[in-house]
């Protein structure tokens, strides 16, 4: 294979941290080669400085032998090199010919660009109608909109950051089948992920960063998968352990609930049923976008239902607010760590008081008590390996693995008869999100009954008694985790959806 | 080349500092300003930050006038800042601050010529019930409807601009006043009229509210749960609504709290200094409180020296009108600027500005 | 009262002029808006125009040169904000705030030795053959020139946002900058494109009270007609052809109120004169109760865009 792509010597500094570190690799024409590492590891800079959105401190790049400082990413873009991102750029307001348009650089008419929308996705099994205003596409269609913004534009290199996140199983096979049919036409694919299995069933190479480093460089198809992980992570990975409680009374009890977000682009909730028992973990899979946030925020009272959806502990809870809930037990933590279950701009103190004056009678007669609040606040960084200078500290100045850790530790050190969870250890490294699981599965063990919100199913299978998935904003019905196959979580979580397999 | 980074937490120290190198850099700016009309900048900032307090000539007169400016301005401000603090915009002040002086007033020229102890407490009442239901429209139409407060607060102006001129040539006219606008003078009759406390500082009972004001919002901002959740609010909506917020409540609190206190402020104006109900009533400081609250960094104690600092500013202009025949329309370029300035120097407070020797970020 | 003295045709004729400002800064900030950006200094930017357009046609005797130093003026004040807000990550309501209070000032400080004093005219440019139609000539086609100017630039901004790929540009860059930028648009500068482009119709709308339709400086001359138009750009949901329809609806309460005042209509005069307020606000209310009002928003609206 001769190269396509070599990168020698990427150094890029922020200031107080050194994102790339000396890297080199090469790709060549026809591979598709992965780029593995944990957040944090240094490959959203690396790719931004392929991509020309940002430019290296020192070290080159050569394209096809030929010199690449691509100073933006339209140059990138006209030497061949296109990008699929994982928080998609896409904008939800217009329609999928504009979204198109303004990932190229010189359009056709649109009625033109419509039509070789439709070819170009016709024949890569991903059909989609140019005129959908992409609000209205779900997270799989949406990843296509990319895919096809970058296929009319016939790259060389084609740069893929964690594309099937947002996918089921049997969409990633049809995704690989794409993948695989690029490939076979000498299109090179940079494949960035943390999902060691895909790596292995579809990279010819692989390298790994660590800490803005290249720590490896290995063929994923004769490396194991905990070869790579060790690699990434560089230690042994403690895999937490559980004891298999009998569960006990049923504590919270969801029945027929339905529910309509305000927000025009959120998921409506359709008939939504469940049970959780004490000492039981039930996990929730699906792909992002499924209802995920309007579930979590029925439970923790954010938002209210129809009388007598949701039974806590024998209690009609579904017309009170976050602190009635919070009173009798019932605690959550949402996906979104700023903004959402921390106030950014506040203090770890401040932001303690946002959940916890309630169990923990941290105020009396409405007047705060910081006092005590700051007390707790510590105790939340000690119990749960927070590292901060102190409760004085800003949540945005926390890692996001150190935020999550205080925000998981704030609820569970309020000793919740039932915990709600989404997204425990997103964007968390291994053993971080180690330490979070052992901390749920602990609070189960107690008799607490806890409910993971998750779009890791490795992390769920590890975890759940039982599993559920949402799908549309419909919730399968729970089944026992143990022995559930891939294809079967696939199917709960709707299988392939409308995608046709590629040709 | 210049890169600026986000801190990890606002600067102590440059939210201290700002306030007080925007206020230099305005001096500076407003210097320059008054030179090209051909003024002695020197002599015009001295007239407008010196002798208004020192002069001998002028200060007897000014130095109690301070507190008279000062006195609607923090008072007003102080609600306005509760409400930024949690994301509400009430830019409509001003005609809260009309109204509770219409409100307030009509009281008591309806018991007129009663005497009685009570009457100037029964206009206080009025004249904050007055602000508060006029801040209501806003507050519900945007807890019921959704609808924009920066807008309707603003439009509540121009419409009370015109209920003050109805009430100063109609309904509240001084029936012996030969016909010329406006109401009878409430300063001059006992039981209606909002004194100089004590003789010589300009203290009157708006003074005495506006540090009652200054001391409850402190509480209430750092002490009580209600005010956590004001800020909490402001930093992050979704938070909030987490941490158990009634927003709803939360808007109404806020604007009605606000135009509570610029009622009052407008009572006090019209039973004190200004003394009556006229078409010019209006004299813009619920537009100059927003200055001061942003300067005082929406805190309470800033907005107390903030608020003494625009009153200054109101005295030294008129000062420099007289002296220097600098026109009054100056002194709100000079207003102007220093907002601006102040906001743009935000900037050191949240981010840091460092020097990267590289081409290009 | 003499209903009789309100004459229908010079009725619908002075609407057009009434309703000019209006829809010329309504339009300057709705595709300030459609960028991400909401300035709420449109009050000051039109104020400090129409005392630029009064100045300069005064000084040079051409109405011309008033507008179109009243652009420049107004370009040039909305270009602090821009400053503010794109390059010192001030937050853009106060910052608006701030430039109202700014533009009020020095507008009434340029001014103050222009009052009284009148402008040039500006010359009516009937359209031939039009004109001479019954009815619609006189109220449509005997206008000056900014009038027409008014009118094109609506269906101008339409093409310009539906069809062209520049268009496109600015609605993805106030749709989602991060993505914007991740493609490689320069966000910050056609952020400041945007805003010059309103400051510079602010300043032509602003221009247009102080030479044609008072024709004469005053301070506070503008009356909280910014402030309408944004409302009006609310109202429109953000589309060029609902803005004229807006600006249309409030010049035309405003010239009735007027009318009816001079008629001796039994209404309080003050009641006539916060019409137009009343108006917006009800207006405001429900296009706000009805769900999809806000949502057609652009979404950046208001939000800073810093990127590192």
């Amino acid at each position: 294979m001769t190269k396509l792509l070599k990168v020698v010597g990427l150094t890029r500094e922020y200031p107080g941290v050194r994102a790339n570190d000396d890297v080199s690799f090469s790709i060549g024409t026809g591979e598709v080669h992965a780029l593995l590492g944990e957040n944090g590891a240094g490959k959203s800079t690396l790719v931004k400085m392929i991509y020309g959105l940002e430019k290296p401190d020192a070290g080159f790049m050569k394209l096809r032998g030929g010199s690449y400082a691509p100073p933006n990413p339209q140059a990138a873009r006209a030497a061949g090199v296109a990008m699929v991102f994982q928080h998609f750029s896409l904008f939800e307001a217009l329609n999928v010919a504009e979204n198109v348009a303004l990932g190229m650089e010189n359009p056709p008419k649109m009625r033109e660009l419509a039509a070789s929308i439709r070819e170009v996705s016709e024949n890569y099994g991903l059909p989609l109608d140019p005129d959908r205003i992409v609000g209205d596409l779900s997270a799989g269609e949406r990843q296509r909109v990319e895919i096809i913004r970058c296929l009319l534009q016939d790259p060389k290199l084609l740069i893929m950051d964690e594309p099937t996140s947002v996918l089921t199983p049997q969409e990633v096979e049809i995704l690989f089948k794409t993948l695989r049919k690029l490939q076979s036409e000498g299109t090179s694919i940079l494949y960035i992920s943390h999902k060691l299995e895909e790596i292995r069933a579809l990279c010819d190479g692989a390298t790994i960063l660590r800490l803005g480093k290249v720590v490896g460089i290995c063929d994923p198809k004769t490396t194991t998968a905990r070869e790579m992980a060790e690699m990434m992570v560089g230690q042994t990975l403690h895999v937490p352990t559980r004891e298999g409680g009998e569960a006990g009374e049923v504590l919270l009890d969801v029945q027929g609930l339905n529910f309509v977000p305000s927000n025009p682009f959120g998921t409506r909730l359709k008939d939504v049923s469940l049970r959780l028992r004490a000492g039981e973990v039930l996990g929730i899979g699906g792909v992002a976008g499924n209802g995920q946030d309007e579930l979590l925020s029925v439970l923790s009272g954010e938002a209210k239902t129809g009388r007598g959806s949701v039974i806590f502990d024998g209690q009609d809870v579904s017309h009170m607010g976050p602190n009635a809930r919070r009173r009798i037990g019932l605690l959550a933590a949402p996906e979104e760590r700023l903004g959402h279950a921390a106030a950014p701009n506040m203090s770890l103190t401040e932001n303690t008081a946002l959940t916890a004056t309630i169990r923990k009678k941290l105020s009396k007669n409405n007047f705060l008590n910081w006092k005590k609040t700051e007390t707790f606040a510590s105790e939340i960084i000690k119990d749960f390996d927070v590292r901060t200078p102190g409760p004085g500290s800003a949540a945005r100045s926390l890692s996001g693995g150190n935020l999550q850790k205080f925000v998981i530790g704030r609820e569970v050190l309020q000793a919740p008869k039932v915990f709600v969870v989404n997204q425990p250890t997103w964007g968390v490294d291994a053993s971080a999100a180690a330490a979070i699981r052992q901390a749920l599965l602990d609070l189960a063990a107690k008799g607490a009954g806890v409910i993971v919100i998750s779009q890791d199913l490795d992390e769920l299978m590890e975890i759940s008694d039982h599993f559920a998935a949402l799908n549309e904003g419909t919730l399968t019905a729970p089944r026992v985790a143990k022995g559930l196959t891939v294809d079967e979580i696939g199917l709960m979580m709707g299988g392939a959806h409308d995608m046709e397999v590629a040709g | 080349m210049i890169a600026i980074v986000k801190r990890p937490e606002p600067s102590k120290f440059w939210t201290i500092a700002t306030p007080i190198f925007a206020v230099i850099l305005t001096m500076i700016l407003g210097g320059l300003l008054f030179a090209a009309m051909g003024k002695d900048p020197v002599a015009a900032i001295r007239t407008i930050f010196w002798d208004p307090l020192f002069n001998e000539q002028f200060a007897a007169y000014s130095r109690p006038q301070l507190l008279v400016k000062a006195g609607p301005l923090i008072l007003i401000a102080i609600g306005l800042s509760i409400g930024f603090k949690a994301g509400i915009w009430n830019i409509g002040a001003e005609g809260q601050y009309i109204m509770g002086a219409i409100t307030g007033a009509s009281v008591g020229l309806a018991l007129y010529p009663l005497e009685a102890w009570w009457i100037f407490p029964a206009m206080v009442i009025a004249g904050a019930l007055g602000g508060f239901l006029w801040a209501m429209i806003p507050a519900i139409l945007k807890t019921r409807f959704n609808t924009n407060e920066i807008l309707v607060s603003l439009m509540l102006v121009y419409v009370a601009e015109q209920i003050l001129a109805s009430a100063a040539l109609g309904f509240l006219r001084n029936p012996e006043g030969n016909g010329f606008p406006g109401s009878r003078n409430l300063s001059q009759i006992p039981w209606l009229s909002n004194p100089e406390l004590i003789p010589g500082t300009g203290a009157h009972w708006g003074v005495v509210a506006a540090l009652g004001a200054v001391v409850a919002a402190y509480v209430l901002l750092n002490k009580h749960m209600l005010g956590f959740q004001i800020r909490l609010t402001g930093e992050s909506p979704r938070a909030a609504r987490f941490a158990g917020v009634k927003d709803k409540l939360l808007v109404m609190f806020c604007l009605g709290t606000a135009g509570a206190l610029a009622g009052l402020a407008g009572l006090f104006e019209v039973t004190g200094p200004a003394g009556q109900i006229s078409i010019d009533f209006g004299a813009g400081y619920g537009f100059t409180a927003i200055i001061v609250a942003f300067l005082g960094r929406l805190n309470p104690i800033g907005i107390l020296l903030a608020g003494l600092l625009l009153a200054l500013t109101f005295i030294g202009g008129e000062l420099a009108q007289f002296m220097l025949g600098l026109p009054s329309a100056a002194i709100q370029v000079f207003q102007g600027m220093l907002l601006m300035i102040l906001l743009a120097m935000d900037l050191v407070v949240n981010y840091r500005i460092i020097l990267v020797n590289r081409e290009a970020a | 009262m003499d209903f009789g003295s309100i004459n229908p045709v010079v009725l619908l004729a002075s609407l057009m002029v009434a309703s000019t400002p209006i829809l010329l800064a309504a339009l300057g900030e709705m595709v300030t808006e459609k960028s991400g950006v909401l300035n709420l200094g449109v009050e000051g930017m039109m104020i400090f125009g129409a005392v630029c357009g009064f100045i300069a046609a005064i000084e040079t005797q051409s109405p011309t040169m008033g507008f179109v130093a009243a652009a420049a003026g107004g370009a040039a004040l909305s270009m602090l904000f821009g400053l503010l807000t794109q390059i010192f990550l001030t937050t853009q309501v106060p910052a608006g705030l701030a430039l109202t209070l700014l533009g009020t000032g020095l507008a009434s400080l340029l001014g103050q030795n222009y009052q009284g004093m009148s402008p040039p005219r500006m010359p009516d440019m009937n359209i031939p053959v039009l004109e001479n139609i019954p009815v619609i000539g006189p109220v449509i086609f005997q206008h000056d020139a900014i009038v027409y100017l008014s009118l094109i630039m609506v269906v101008v901004i339409w093409a310009f946002l539906k069809f062209t790929r520049a268009g496109l540009i600015l609605r993805a860059v106030g749709e989602n900058h991060t993505a914007a930028h991740a493609l490689g648009y320069k966000v910050k500068a056609v952020r400041f494109a945007a805003i010059g482009f309103g400051g510079a119709m602010a300043g032509l709308g602003g221009a247009y009270i102080s030479l044609v339709r008072v024709p004469q400086w005053t301070d506070g001359i503008t009356a909280g007609i910014g402030w309408i138009a944004l409302a009006i750009v609310v109202f429109a949901s953000w589309r060029a052809g609902r803005v004229l329809i807006g600006a249309y609806l409030f010049g035309g309460i405003t010239v009735l109120q007027l009318n009816l005042q001079a008629a001796g209509a039994k209404v309080p005069v003050e009641l006539l004169s916060m019409s137009p307020f009343l108006a917006t606000i009800l207006v405001l209310v429900v296009i706000s109760a009805r769900r999809h009002g806000a949502t057609s928003a652009p979404a950046m609206l208001g939000r800073i865009f810093h990127t590192s």
